[in-house]
């Protein structure tokens, strides 16, 4: 059986990867799969930490919601970046500076 | 070190390293096949936390939905690549790139610490859920209970997630529809 503390340092160096990439990259959809990693690092320490929660199964019943809430999330963010991009014609964040022309 | 630990340290080696990689590669397309690979491999991660169900599901939704979403926006607004190729400029050493990562180190060593003293000194649940014996073990069917809990004590989250996710296809589609011409 796998000890609880080497989830959490893999999940702990996949969060950073995932802000590196957020705070970093210079395109759009880059800063989304960063985002995916963030919350798949947390995914993993719920499910992680969920072991030990066999009456009520808390754990991954919330790694369930929180899959369908980043997939929800992903939908709504790639239909804005591709009306930005059709806008701007550009998917840099710091070409984006009007919120209404 | 038995063969469960060997895999799984495979498995947290390739997520990490190919996540690693797909932070500072330049070609997006290339990035997003290694975006691929660390889903795969967190999937696997997650068959280790004993969570096979939210393993198959991370690959249904993730690898079959989201990955091939991202692909699709990316050739649709595929010129930005070219004009970074074209450019040729290489960003890297620039401020911004140095201090992403030193924020990105400095909350690395915040939470390796946080998970070692967690280590030496584990919750009073997690030491309760070890001493009545209420771990999971690779025995146990998951999916049922799994099911169960769904249908029972979250079955009001289990609602709502599901009113919020026709919401948001909903807002998806329409956001992405093309404009009525005159």
């Amino acid at each position: 059986m796998i000890p609880l503390t080497h989830f959490l340092i893999v999940s702990a160096c996949l969060f950073a990867i995932g802000l590196y990439a957020v705070l970093s990259r210079r395109n759009a959809i880059m800063v989304l799969v960063g985002i995916e990693l963030m919350i798949n690092a947390s995914i993993l320490n719920l499910v992680a930490f969920g072991r030990y929660d066999k009456t009520l199964y808390g754990g991954q019943v919330f790694a369930l919601f929180a899959i369908v809430l980043a997939a929800a999330a992903v939908a709504v963010a790639l239909a804005i970046i591709l009306n930005v991009y059709k806008f701007y014609k550009s998917v840099n964040p710091e070409d984006i500076n009007h919120l209404k022309d | 070190m038995t063969i469960t630990a060997l895999v799984f340290y495979v498995f947290a080696t390739v997520a990490v390293g190919s996540a690693l990689l797909l932070v500072t590669l330049r070609n997006i397309a290339r990035a997003l096949f290694l975006f691929f690979v660390v889903l795969f491999s967190v999937a696997g991660l997650y068959v280790f936390a004993l969570a096979d169900f939210v393993a198959i599901t991370q690959i249904l939704v993730y690898v079959g939905g989201v990955l091939v979403l991202m692909l699709f926006a990316f050739m649709l607004s595929n010129k930005e690549l070219l004009h970074d190729l074209q450019l040729g400029t290489s960003q890297l050493f620039a401020l911004p790139v140095w201090q992403s990562v030193l924020l990105a180190a400095s909350l690395l060593t915040v939470l390796i610490y946080a998970a070692l003293q967690l280590g030496n000194q584990e919750p009073g649940w997690v030491l309760a859920a070890r001493d009545e014996g209420t771990v999971l073990s690779p025995a146990d069917s998951n999916v049922q209970q799994l099911g169960l809990q769904f249908m029972t004590r979250y079955v009001l989250p289990f609602e709502v997630v599901s009113v919020l996710l026709m919401m948001a296809l909903i807002g998806a589609a329409h956001l992405s529809r093309k404009e009525a011409t005159p």
